[in-house]
This record gives C-alpha cells, structure tokens and sequence, in this order.
C-alpha cells in the first residue's frame, strides 16, 4: 500500500505544486521519486515527529497540502497533542500517513504495532481514511488531496484484492459493499478486509451468504451502511486489526445504540489482549489473536445458530 | 505612540483583564509587554485592517499563558476594540486566558500547551523561504518552556536549513510554574546552548526599549542563521509588588492589590 501511496502522491504532486511531503526519516526505498524529482515539495525533518507535525501546520497554514509520512504510531500518538492543538483546531491542511497499520511490522514487536490508533485518532474532528485495498489506497489519495482540513490515512501492509464492479466510485464517508449477501455482515476496515473476503467465500461454500462492507471511512462514519446491515441481514460482525476498544467495532456499536437500530448480533473481532506481545508475521499474529479467516468463520456459524 | 507608552496601556489591560476575569498568569503576561509594545510598534508589519495580509510578519506566542498582554496589544494597534478586553476569561467572550486566534483578528495562532508554537514558526519560515518572500516570523517563547524537547527538534531544525528569517524571544524571566528556573530544570550556560545549536544569539534587557529595538531590528543579524532574543526580564514587571515573584504567576489582583496596581500603572502612563 506504501508503494501505491506513494505513486499516487508523486503524479498528483508533479501537477500541483501545493502538495508538500514531509517525512520523519522514515520511507527508504519508497519516497526516492518524490525526493529526488520534487525537491522543493520534500523535507525530512529527521527523527522529530512533534517538530514534523508543527512544521506541518505551519506550511499548511501557509498554502500547502502536506502530507506527513511515518510508520505505526510514531505520526500519531508521538505528536498527538500537536494533531490536536496545531493541525486539528487550526483546521491545518495536514493529511496524517501511517503505514504499517495493526500488525503489519509483524515480528519488529509492539514499538510498531498501530493497536490503538484508530480509536484514539477517530475522536479528533479529523477524516480517517483505512483502506483495504490498492485501488482504494489509490482512490483515497485522490480524494485527500481534495478534502479540506486535518485527515489521518491508515496504510496497511496487507491488502484484499480488488472486487471492483465497472463503475466503482470511491467516496470519502461512503462504505463499499465488495460481496453481497443477507444472512450476515462483515463490517472491515483497512488491510484485514481481504481477511473477510476469504472468510465469506467460505462460508458461501457452506451456503452462508455474508455481505462484506469496507468501512475505508472511519470519520465520518457511513451510518446508513450500518443500518442496512442491522436492518436487511442476519447481524453484524466488526473486523479490525486494532484492539477492539472504540475502533470500527465500538463507532459502530455507538451508531446502532444511539439510532436504537439494533443488529440481531452483533460481535467485534479484534485485539482482546492488553498487548501484542508474541513474535511472528502478521499472518501468525492474526491467527494467535483472533483476528483471522478462521476465527471469523468460526463466529459467524455460531451466531447464526443462536 | 512612544513604546513605553504603549506597554504601559498593555500594563493596565493585562491587570484590568486578570481582575475581571479572575484569571491567573498576569506576572507572565507583565514580563513580556516591554517586548510586545517595541515589535506590535515598531518592528512588525501588520495591517489592522487586513489581519492576513500576505506580507505580514508573523508573531507566534508560544506561551500562551500570557494571551491577555497579546489581545491588549491586538486591540491598542486597532484589530479590534479595547472594549472586547473587559470581556477576557468570561462567560461567552471571544478572549480566553490562553491565546486563541478563534474569532479574534491578530492572533496568528492558538496556544496554552507549551512547547508548540516553534515547530509551526519554523514551517512559516522554511515556506517563506521556499517562496521567496521577505516577511519575518517572530516567535515569544518562555524560559520554562525550553523544557519542552519538541523545541530542541526545532531550534535544531531551524539552524539546519539556515532559517534567518526566523527570531525566537525568549523571555527569560528565571521563574517557573512551581519556582525559579535555575532550581527545576537549569537552562545555563543557556546562549552558549544556543551559540551550539548554530543560532545567532543576542542577550538583551527585555524592558529597555532601545536595547528590544536594536535587536529585534535588522534581521537576519547573520546571513542563513536564525536569531535568538534571550530577554532578561522581571516578572511582573511594572507592578512592584508582583515582580519577581512565583505568586504572580497564579494570583489575580482583587480589592486592595488591584487598586495598588492601577495606581502605580497609571502614575508610570503619566
């Protein structure tokens, strides 16, 4: 997703000299183009996450679209206080990259594993962007550029493959319905969407027709995409790779309360353990803690038996 | 308006705002009205009339504690009315106790957490740069905040990329939230820092106007390096019993400190 990420931003910055990237050291082998070709639209800071944030408001204050670019939470909860203050309340044209969402750096430990980011950055007036796939990283970067004020893009390493129906269009706030089925939804976001695909090509095998929605937005939230779900199909399971406090799984809970539009189940399958703290990929992590095809196959039989 | 004249207006505001209002802080904002009425009256460029401007200078405070001195001086050089200042702190005013460019015409940007305003200075000013404009950017930080490693990135920064269209002011009141400087969290040999970091360092006294003047004036001092102010000043300055204390950092003047106050203020504007 990085690679696309960048590929985007580097034709759409060659047209528009307003777009600025700034990275915090981080993006070897992947800003090269970017660097080399758009000197005057680039800038490492160095190792300096909150100086890469202020000096991303001061240049967004100024003109520029700016994009800051890190890895796990090192441009989120590192400057946290300087998206809020300076970005956010400024309405800053900053738009936040994370690569490296939920387990992507798999075996480099809990230091790089994004768990928390998705809650923490969703209750801050920002857009949140988490793609699950390239054509939707690719369609994401398109529309940030153009969306006003503070935005957060969540990149995976993972991806689900392309289901994309002539005509797809890609709306900022408007889930994707990639598979189509009424006896349950799989609500997911980001990289871990392919996850779900395979898990509703599996259990179609079993005669089990699941609708997987990629949730790409995260704010704002496309309730009416919830509520058909809770509405027209057997009940809603949440996949994130993200502890499953107060991501996708706790703003869809708060939207079905709150409308008094309740699934017949409803279920969230994310991190349920304090912290990530066994070593593997992000395959074998997926599958240590829950977060897999199986795991989700596994639910979705069972709630539908209740 | 002389200079002088002008801080001592800011004086009586900041005093009047702090009682009115009940607020804290009004030892931070006295220190630093010598430095405000010398750049808002004779160093920046700024049009009232037209806040964003594009040529303006930018004026960032970063301790934005002392927001009620910058919002006296906003309205004394006419971006809006003295009369708002009565509202500061209160119950539906525009003015809150730290700066807040929300619906105020002035102010360039909104702090009160410290250590934040630097980073976003040295963006204006690497922008400047890029673009070629002349504007200067003016950054008023305070002495406790330096301890606040999110500058140390930017002064770092800021001499890297030859940022001599940058001056940070710092007013190096040698007071604290909870004591005196030296004692929480030392700065000295605090230019000598500077000088290491590649900064042009000026140490001045941050009440003589003249010495505000010729520092603040003619920048860069040198070619491709930022400048740094190191302004010694008294908290609280202009209100004998409020200087050089840690109590003023909090205490609002009410009753009989108040009306001592005003008294010795509008002796000094006379």
């Amino acid at each position: 997703m990085k690679k696309i990420f960048a590929q985007t931003l580097f034709k759409l910055a060659k047209d528009n000299p307003s777009i600025f990237l700034i990275t915090a050291d981080l993006g070897f082998g992947v800003l090269g183009d970017f660097a080399d070709f758009l000197p005057k639209q680039f800038l490492n800071v160095g190792v300096a996450e909150q100086n890469m944030m202020g000096i991303a408001t001061g240049l967004a204050l100024e003109g520029k679209i700016v994009f800051t670019y890190s890895i796990a939470n090192f441009p989120t909860l590192r400057c946290l206080e300087q998206i809020r203050n300076d970005a956010c309340y400024h309405n800053a044209n900053v738009k936040i990259v994370s690569i490296g969402a939920g387990f992507s750096y798999g075996a480099a430990g809990i230091s790089h594993h994004a768990t928390e980011d998705l809650a923490i950055m969703r209750v801050l007036p920002m857009t949140l962007l988490a793609p699950g796939s390239f054509w939707e990283v690719e369609q994401a970067v398109l529309a940030l550029v153009k969306q006003p004020g503070a935005c957060y893009l969540r990149l995976d390493n993972s991806y689900a493959e392309d289901l994309n129906k002539n005509g797809d269009s890609f709306l900022i706030g408007k889930a994707r319905r990639v598979v189509d089925g009424d006896d349950l939804t799989i609500v997911a976001i980001g990289g871990v969407l392919g996850v779900a695909i395979k898990a509703a090509v599996k259990l179609l095998e079993e005669g089990i027709k699941c609708r997987v929605v990629s949730m790409h937005t995260l704010n704002p939230l496309d309730k009416h995409e919830i509520f058909a779900a809770a509405k027209n199909t057997g009940g809603i399971i949440t996949v994130e790779e993200h502890r499953v406090q107060g991501g996708l799984g706790g703003v869809v809970a708060e939207v079905c309360l709150e409308s008094g539009v309740i699934p017949h189940f409803f279920y969230r399958i994310g991190l349920r353990e304090d912290f990530s703290s066994k070593v593997g990929n992000q395959d074998y992590l997926r599958g240590y803690y829950n977060i897999s095809e199986r795991h989700i196959i596994q639910k979705a039989r069972e709630l539908l038996l209740k | 308006m002389i200079s002088e004249k002008l801080a001592q207006k800011v004086r009586k505001h900041v005093v009047e705002m702090t009682s009115r209002g009940n607020s804290s802080h009004v030892g931070s904002a006295l220190s630093i009205t010598d430095l405000l009425a010398v750049l808002y009256g004779k160093i920046l460029c700024f049009d009232p009339g037209n806040p964003k401007w594009e040529k303006r200078d930018r004026f960032l405070l970063s301790k934005g504690h002392a927001g009620a001195a910058v919002y006296a001086i906003l309205a004394e050089v006419g971006f809006f009315s003295t009369e708002i200042l009565q509202t500061h702190y209160q119950n539906g005013s525009i003015l809150s106790g730290h700066v807040s460019h929300k619906d105020v015409p002035g102010v360039e940007f909104s702090t009160g957490s410290l250590g934040h305003a630097l980073s976003v200075g040295v963006g204006m000013a690497y922008n400047a740069k890029l673009k070629g404009e002349n504007h200067r950017v003016f950054v008023l930080m305070s002495d406790g905040e330096c301890g606040e490693g999110s500058n140390w990135e930017a002064i770092l920064f800021a001499s890297h990329h030859c940022l001599d269209n940058l001056v940070v002011i710092i007013d190096y009141n040698k007071i604290q939230s909870m004591g005196r400087v030296e004692d929480i969290l030392k700065l000295e040999p605090f230019a000598e820092k500077l000088l290491a970091f590649g900064w042009e360092t000026v140490e001045i006294d941050g009440h003589n106007h003249e010495e505000i003047y010729v520092a603040c004036d003619n920048i860069p001092k040198t070619a491709k390096k930022p400048t740094c102010i190191i302004a010694n000043t008294v908290k609280g300055k202009g209100v004998s019993f409020m200087e050089n204390t840690v109590l003023w950092h909090y205490r609002s003047p009410q009753k009989e400190d108040f009306i001592n106050a005003i008294q010795e203020l509008e002796v000094a504007i006379l």
